[in-house]
C-alpha cells in the first residue's frame, strides 16, 4: 500500500503525523461522539465563554452535517457580562439549539440562597446547577475544563464520574485506558465530560484563530469603566461595585476568562486581534487564573498548605 | 515563546509521553526541571514553589514541588494515579502522563503507559539498574510503547564517570531489548543541576548524544502506516434527514489503525457484509484518504445496516471475529478478579457481556517469570486470562494494534472499571512457570 498523501503537518517527522491542533481536535470529537452513542441526556455546559465556545464549535463539527444531538444548559449568576449573555443568545438561536437556564438569582429571591457579604456569586452557582441537573435528568454534562488550569485539574479524568450529590470523589475515580471511555453510571449518577482536558490556553486560542471562531468582544483589549479591588480590575456595575473608597477610571482592558462580574478580573492589554492576543500570552509570566486572581497569586494547592501549616 | 509565531505554533506535533521512576530517582525534580527550563513555568507558578520551599526552610526553589500539587491528597491518604501536565517548546507539544513514583502501583504506569508514545524510565546512577527498574522496562514492554528513555540520573553525586554511565547504559539496553522494547536511548543528567535535561551538561563532554529535551523533541510520531491494518471502529450514524441532506448517512469514528481511501471496497464486521467507501469527511471537509487518530465521517456506496460497535475493515484485511479472547491483562480495580466473574468487555466502540473462564497464570514483574492459576488477579496484577465473550469481536492481536487489541473490562454491577487488557501473546507467554511454592506475593 503506497500511500499518497494529502496534507501533510508541515515540519514534522512524517507524513502521517497529525499537527497538535488537528490530534487535539480529533481527539475531542471522538470523545463527542462517544457520549452521544453512550448517553441518553448529554448536555453542554455553556457560559458564553471561549472554553465553552470551542466545545460547541467542536460538537458542530463532530456531528456535521447534522445538527448537534445536545442541548446546552447556562448557569446564570444574575452577574453576567451583558455581551457574553448576547453572544449566548445570538448562538443559541443561529445553531437552533435549545438552552436551559439555571439561574441563581431566582434562587435568591425564592430565599433558598443567600447573597454573599463579599458579593460573589460563584460559590452559589452549585445548587442550580446541580439541581439542574437532577431535575433534568442529564447523565453527561460537558464541561470546558482543562488540566493545565490548575494541579487538582491535571488528575481529572475526560470522563469523571458524580454521584447522586454532584461531587467529586477523587478515591472513585476510575483509571482511564488508552481512549476506552467508560461511561458506566447508576441512575441518579451523571459523568462530567471534559473533551478539553488536554488543551491548553494556548492550544485554545489557537484554534479559535484556525479555525474563525467568533468571541464576546469583552475578550479583546477595549476602554472600560473599572475600579481597583484586592489587586484585579473590576467592572463596574449593578452588581455591588464600586464601594465607598474604590474609585472608577477608564481603562485599556481585556478579560482572559469569563465568568461571574463580581469575582472575574480584567488584565491591562492592547490586544484586539486574536493573533496579538496570542503574541500576549505566549509572552504572558502569568497563567490564566495568577492573572484573574492577582490578590493571590500562590496557587490554590500553595494557599490549602499554607493554611494547614497554619500561616493564616 | 514570545518570538513563535503562530504559524510556527500551529504546525508543531504534539508527543505524549509517561515517566516512571520512584520519588528517590529524582522524577519530580527531573519533571520540574523539564518545565521550567522549557520557560513553562510562568511567573506566579514559579512564586507558588518559592513559596513553598522557603516555607520548608530551603534556600532555592524546590523544583519537584511544581508537581507536588498532589501533596495535599496524599497527606489525605487518598489514592493518587496519573495527573497529566503539558509543556511546549517552539518545535513540539507536550503532555506528559506524570505518573506519582511514591505509589509504585503498575495500574498506574500501565495507565499512563497506554497512550504514551515514549517513556522515560528514571534510575539513580548509584544504585544503577534495580528490580523497580525492570518492572518499568516490563511494563513498556507490555503496553508497546514504541520509544523509550533510560534517564541515568544523579551523575553529579558519581563524579559524571562515564564508565558508571556505560555500565548501566548496557545492562538495561540488553534487558530492554530481550523484552521487545524497540528503541532505547540512554541519557547521563542531574536532574537536579540541570545537565543534560534541557541543557547540553559541561560537566560530561564524554557524552555527544542529545539532552532529554532535545529527544523529546526530535524522537518520530508518526508511524509507517503501509504495515498497519486499516480500522475504523463505528461510534456514531450522523443522519441529518433534513431537507439540505436527505439521504445522508455517514458512519462517524476515530480511525484506530492504518488509514482509509475513497474508492476501497471495505467489510463491516461482525456481519461481514461489504461495500465501498463513496467519501470520507474529516470534521466536514471532504478528503481522498485519511488516517490513524483523524475523526472522520465514511460514506458508503450501499445502504447496508450498520451501527455503532461496528467496525469498519479493508476487504482484503479483514481480522477474524471470535468469541473467545486469550489476553495479557493489568488488574487496575481493588475488587478482584476471578475465574467465573462475569463482566462487560469494552472493545473499540463496543460493549459486550463476557465471562473470565481462565486464569492460567500471573506474571511476576521481578523476573518476568509465570505463576501458574493463581485463582484470582488482585490489583496491580498482571496475568494471562481467558474470557469468553457473549458475542464474535473482530479482536487484533495488541502487537499489531494498540487500540483494536486492547479493551477493558468493567463490572456490570457498579460500572467499575477492572482491568486492561492486551489481546494476543505477550512477551512472557511462552517463559518456563516458576514453583508454585515460592508465590510469596507482590511486594508493590
Amino acid at each position: 500500500m503506497t500511500a499518497t498523501v494529502a496534507t501533510p503537518a508541515e515540519g514534522t517527522a512524517g507524513p502521517y503525523a497529525l499537527s497538535h491542533l488537528d490530534a487535539l481536535e480529533s481527539e475531542a470529537v471522538h470523545i463527542f461522539r462517544e457520549v452521544a452513542g453512550e448517553f441518553e441526556r448529554p448536555v453542554i455546559l455553556f457560559s458564553g465563554g471561549k472554553d465553552s465556545i470551542v466545545m460547541l464549535h467542536l460538537a458542530l463539527k463532530a456531528f456535521a452535517p447534522a445538527p448537534v444531538p445536545f442541548t446546552l444548559l447556562h448557569v446564570d449568576t444574575g452577574h453576567n457580562f451583558p455581551e457574553v449573555l448576547d453572544y449566548r443568545d445570538r448562538t443559541v438561536a443561529e445553531h437552533g439549539l435549545r438552552l436551559h437556564v439555571a439561574s441563581v438569582q431566582d434562587y435568591i429571591d425564592r430565599g433558598v440562597l443567600k447573597e454573599r457579604p463579599d458579593g460573589t456569586r460563584n460559590p452559589l452557582q452549585t445548587l442550580p446547577l446541580t439541581e439542574k441537573i437532577q431535575s433534568e435528568r442529564f447523565d453527561a454534562v460537558f464541561g470546558g475544563g482543562r488540566r493545565d488550569e490548575e494541579k487538582a485539574r491535571a488528575k481529572e479524568r475526560v470522563f469523571s464520574l458524580r454521584d447522586e450529590f454532584s461531587q467529586w470523589d477523587p478515591r472513585r475515580q476510575r483509571p482511564e485506558l488508552w481512549n476506552l471511555y467508560n461511561g458506566r453510571h447508576a441512575p441518579g449518577e451523571h459523568v462530567r465530560v471534559f473533551p478539553l482536558s488536554n488543551w491548553t490556553e494556548l492550544d485554545v486560542w489557537q484554534y479559535i484563530a484556525r479555525e474563525g471562531i467568533e468571541l464576546p468582544q469583552i475578550y479583546f483589549a477595549h476602554e472600560r469603566e473599572v475600579f481597583r479591588r484586592a489587586g484585579m480590575w473590576l467592572t463596574a456595575g449593578e452588581w455591588g461595585g464600586p464601594k465607598d473608597g474604590e474609585t472608577v477610571e477608564k481603562r485599556q482592558v481585556r478579560y482572559r476568562t469569563v465568568g461571574d462580574m463580581s469575582c472575574t478580573g480584567a488584565v491591562d492589554s492592547v490586544a484586539v486581534t486574536l493573533d496579538q492576543v496570542i503574541a500576549e500570552i505566549a509572552a504572558s509570566r502569568l497563567t490564566e487564573r495568577g492573572a484573574t486572581r492577582a490578590d493571590d497569586k500562590l496557587s490554590e494547592a500553595a494557599m490549602e498548605d499554607r493554611k494547614r501549616e497554619g500561616y493564616f | 515563546m514570545s518570538t513563535t509565531t503562530t504559524e510556527e505554533l500551529s504546525a508543531t506535533t504534539l508527543l505524549r509521553f509517561a515517566t516512571a521512576g520512584s520519588v528517590d530517582d529524582g522524577k519530580s525534580t527531573l519533571v520540574g526541571r523539564l518545565l521550567h527550563d522549557s520557560k513553562s513555568v510562568l511567573a506566579d507558578q514559579l512564586e507558588a514553589v518559592e513559596h513553598a520551599s522557603r516555607s520548608r526552610g530551603q534556600d532555592t526553589p524546590d523544583l519537584a514541588l511544581l508537581t507536588d500539587g498532589l501533596r495535599a491528597e496524599r497527606e489525605q491518604g487518598i489514592t493518587i494515579d496519573v495527573a497529566y501536565r503539558y509543556f511546549a517548546t517552539p518545535r513540539r507539544r507536550f503532555i506528559l502522563a506524570d505518573t506519582p513514583g511514591h505509589v509504585q502501583y503498575t495500574r498506574n504506569m500501565v495507565t499512563g503507559a497506554s497512550t504514551a508514545e515514549l517513556t522515560v524510565i528514571l534510575v539513580d546512577a548509584r544504585n544503577g539498574v534495580v528490580e523497580q527498574t525492570r518492572r518499568h522496562a516490563a511494563i513498556a514492554a507490555l503496553l508497546r510503547v514504541p520509544h523509550a528513555v533510560l534517564a541515568v540520573n544523579k551523575m553529579d553525586l558519581v563524579e559524571y564517570r562515564e564508565s558508571v554511565f556505560a555500565a548501566i547504559a548496557e545492562e538495561f539496553t540488553a534487558y530492554a531489548t530481550d523484552l521487545g522494547v524497540p528503541e532505547v536511548t540512554a541519557i547521563p543528567i542531574s536532574a537536579l543541576a540541570g545537565d543534560n535535561v534541557v541543557e547540553a551538561s559541561a560537566n560530561m563532554d564524554w557524552y555527544g548524544g542529545p539532552t532529554v529535551l532535545e529527544h523529546l523533541e526530535t524522537v518520530p510520531v508518526s508511524h509507517d502506516l503501509s504495515h498497519c491494518h486499516a480500522r475504523l471502529p463505528v461510534q456514531y450514524v450522523i443522519r441529518p434527514q433534513t431537507a439540505d441532506h436527505p439521504d445522508y448517512r455517514g458512519y462517524a469514528g476515530q480511525i484506530a489503525a492504518g488509514s482509509f481511501r475513497v474508492g476501497e471496497s471495505v467489510t463491516v464486521l461482525p456481519s461481514g457484509r461489504t461495500s465501498k467507501i463513496s467519501g470520507i469527511d474529516v470534521l466536514g471537509r471532504p478528503v481522498a484518504v485519511a488516517w490513524t487518530a483523524q475523526s472522520v465521517t465514511v460514506l458508503l456506496e450501499d445502504d447496508i445496516d450498520i451501527s455503532r460497535g461496528d467496525l469498519i475493515v479493508p476487504a482484503k484485511d479483514a481480522p477474524a471475529t471470535t468469541q473467545d479472547i486469550e489476553a495479557t491483562v493489568c488488574h487496575v480495580a481493588d475488587q478482584p478478579l476471578t475465574v467465573g466473574h462475569r463482566v462487560l468487555l469494552k472493545h473499540g466502540t463496543r460493549t459486550v457481556k463476557a465471562i473470565v473462564k481462565d486464569i492460567p497464570s500471573r506474571l511476576t514483574l521481578d523476573d518476568l517469570s509465570l505463576h501458574p492459576h493463581p485463582g484470582q488477579l488482585v490489583a496491580n496484577d498482571i496475568g494471562r486470562v481467558k474470557i469468553r465473550t457473549a458475542e464474535r469481536l473482530p479482536v487484533d492481536s495488541y502487537a499489531d494494534s494498540r487500540r483494536t487489541g486492547s479493551f477493558i473490562l468493567i463490572d456490570p454491577a457498579d460500572g467499575t472499571t477492572l482491568t486492561a487488557g492486551m489481546v494476543g501473546e505477550s512477551f512472557a507467554s511462552p517463559e518456563p512457570v516458576r514453583d508454585e511454592t515460592e508465590d510469596d506475593g507482590w511486594d508493590f
